[in-house]
């Protein structure tokens, strides 16, 4: 049985007076891609960014690696091994592809620049576009960009937020067939609700509900259970 | 081998300001060298605050303070000893190291905070260094402020004061336009944009953003303190007015005329309101509606915003841009056309 990377027990997360998460609970193993499932303003986002201390949790403990990161500030949290691409991508409109892929690199050693490598085989309209502004790309190439830049450098664990989103069918397969080699070399939690995205790539689920986890399990048992997909997706 | 190696726009920058420098000798006329003088000294000062607002997203409402420091440190430094450079050299090093203490403080106060936060402590802070300069007036003059004599130049150079006083601000101006061009292509410029585009995303990406807004908070700061050394020199006076809050606002002006972010804008805007202040206040001879200039002005201001959204070195270079974009598409149709064709 592999071990936990990532263990999230019993987290509350205000945002101003709401209380958005609560008591969530959830675990990531190593190399595996857990998907975060839920309807809109189940509190999955918050969930991320609670990990990645941007929204941090007023009360649980978020344990990376063996380690309590509950309240570390984003930039240390980064630093330990894990990558963040957020809903908005995030990315530097007015910086180029290279310089956000350079941003994002933040020691330039034989690793990175290996991984860099990868990301431009993996992803090869970043390499064509080099030198644009990353603002003037279409929303299938910045989505590129967002995920080979969180990957950039040595990273444990990559959260990635609705990277479907937006995006048309035929961009929708490039970003799943990447993610799918991403996920050979690193372990990915997933927030998305495009279903038959999450079940093409996830193993395990996890159901967020009013902030709450409600369910969790192997993904190919949650494709068996319509009444839980029509209860807790509005599916099947 | 040095020349090749250069890009095209460093060329074009060096051609620009070795013929600024040649310029006293088509136009030697003491009024003229002075508004070209303050031109240069506004430019550096413009380009400390395009350095916040442009590449940082820091928005500072007291950043006359750094040059009222810049302009009074130099000031006393050189009343108080013998005029000569030796004091010249002190009072320019203590200067910017005060207008550097004074930014490092503010940013070290505010900047974790929200924006807005640095832009009112440095109000209340060029605020109080306005008061402290109205009331010390033991050593500021107060309001009346004081003269100085700045050290003589030795031999036929003493002829040509002016002239050397223009050479060394245009060389002042030229030498940091480098230096902080250097910076924000560095990759510190790199997360200084990043972070004025998402500051939360950059510390996502494991970048402790509040060293970075502070280092170049105390950049800007000594680079505006210099800006006030060099305006002193050059009027060989100081008073209470370089602590004014339209000195702030002159700088931001010539930041958004010139193109927020470009570092040439602001030189570009300098020149643009220098010019204008002088060339719209004489028009008061014509009539005495163009006595009260500033309404001109802030028409040309308006004026200037609504054809140069990104101010005027931003809407150009948005658009030479757009055009190789669409050269390039073009090209690309073309030669894809052209395959199916054979």
């Amino acid at each position: 049985m592999s071990e936990s990377i990532l263990k999230l027990e019993s987290i509350n997360t205000y945002i101003d007076q709401f209380h958005i998460l609560q008591k969530v609970n959830f675990e990531v193993k190593k190399g595996e891609l857990t998907v975060l499932l839920g309807r809109n303003g189940a509190g999955k986002t918050t969930t991320l960014r609670t990990i990645m201390g941007l929204n941090p949790a007023s009360a649980g403990t978020v344990t990376f690696k063996g380690e309590n990161i509950t309240k570390g500030a984003p930039y240390q949290i980064a630093n330990k091994g894990i990558g963040y691409v957020p809903e908005d991508q995030g990315i530097f409109y007015d910086l180029t592809v290279g310089e956000n892929m350079r941003v994002a690199m933040r020691h330039e050693n034989d690793e990175t620049k290996e991984r860099l490598d990868w990301s431009l085989d993996l992803f090869p309209d970043l390499k064509r576009f080099w030198k644009k502004p990353a603002g003037q790309l279409s929303g299938g190439q910045k989505q590129m960009l967002a995920i080979a830049r969180s990957f950039i450098n040595e990273t444990d664990l990559i959260l990635i937020d609705e990277p479907s989103k937006g995006l048309a069918p035929v961009i929708v397969e490039a970003v799943i067939d990447a993610i799918e080699k991403i996920k050979d070399r690193t372990t990915v939690v997933l927030v998305e609700q495009n279903f038959s995205m999450a079940k093409r790539l996830g193993e395990k689920y996890y159901i967020l509900d009013n902030g709450m986890t409600m369910h969790h399990g192997n993904m190919k048992d949650l494709e068996q259970n319509e009444e839980l997909k029509r209860k807790y997706l509005g599916i099947g | 081998m040095m020349l090749k190696r250069m890009k095209l726009s460093t060329k074009v920058y060096l051609l620009i300001g070795l013929a600024l420098a040649f310029l006293p000798f088509i136009n030697d006329s003491r009024w003229f060298m002075f508004l070209m003088i303050q031109i240069f000294v506004f430019a550096i000062f413009a380009m400390s605050y395009d350095l916040l607002l442009g590449y940082t997203g820091i928005v500072s409402f007291g950043h006359a303070m750094f040059f009222g420091v810049g302009a009074y440190s130099a000031a006393i430094v050189m009343d108080r000893m013998e005029a000569s450079f030796v004091s010249f050299l002190l009072g320019t090093l203590v200067a910017v190291l005060i207008g550097g203490f004074i930014s490092f403080l503010a940013g070290m106060l505010t900047l974790k905070l929200k924006s807005h936060y640095y832009a009112m402590l440095t109000l209340a802070l060029a605020g109080m260094f306005l008061y402290i300069a109205e009331r010390w007036r033991s050593v500021t003059g107060g309001n009346d402020g004081f003269t100085f004599r700045i050290p003589e130049l030795p031999g036929f150079l003493e002829e040509h004061r002016n002239f050397v006083i223009y050479l060394f601000c245009l060389l002042a101006m030229i030498l940091l336009f480098f230096g902080m061009k250097r910076i924000t292509e560095s990759p510190l410029g790199r997360v200084l944009v990043g972070i004025r585009e998402n500051d939360q995303r950059v510390e996502s990406l494991g970048y402790r953003i509040m060293p970075y807004k502070v280092l170049i908070s105390v950049i800007s700061g000594m680079v505006a303190s210099l800006s006030g050394v060099l305006y002193a020199i050059s009027i060989r006076f100081v008073d209470t007015s370089v602590f004014d809050i339209q000195v702030t606002l002159d700088a931001l002006m010539m930041t958004i005329i010139g193109g927020v972010g470009t570092l040439t804008g602001p030189i570009i805007g300098s020149a643009i309101i220098n010019f204008s202040h002088h060339y719209l206040s004489d028009l008061a001879n014509i009539h005495w509606i163009f006595q009260r200039w500033m309404i001109l002005f802030g028409a040309i201001f308006i004026l200037a915003v609504i054809f140069f959204p990104n101010g005027i070195v931003g809407t150009i270079q948005n658009k030479l841009a757009k055009r190789k974009t669409k050269k390039k598409q073009y090209d690309t149709t073309e030669k894809s056309l052209r395959k199916e064709g054979a």
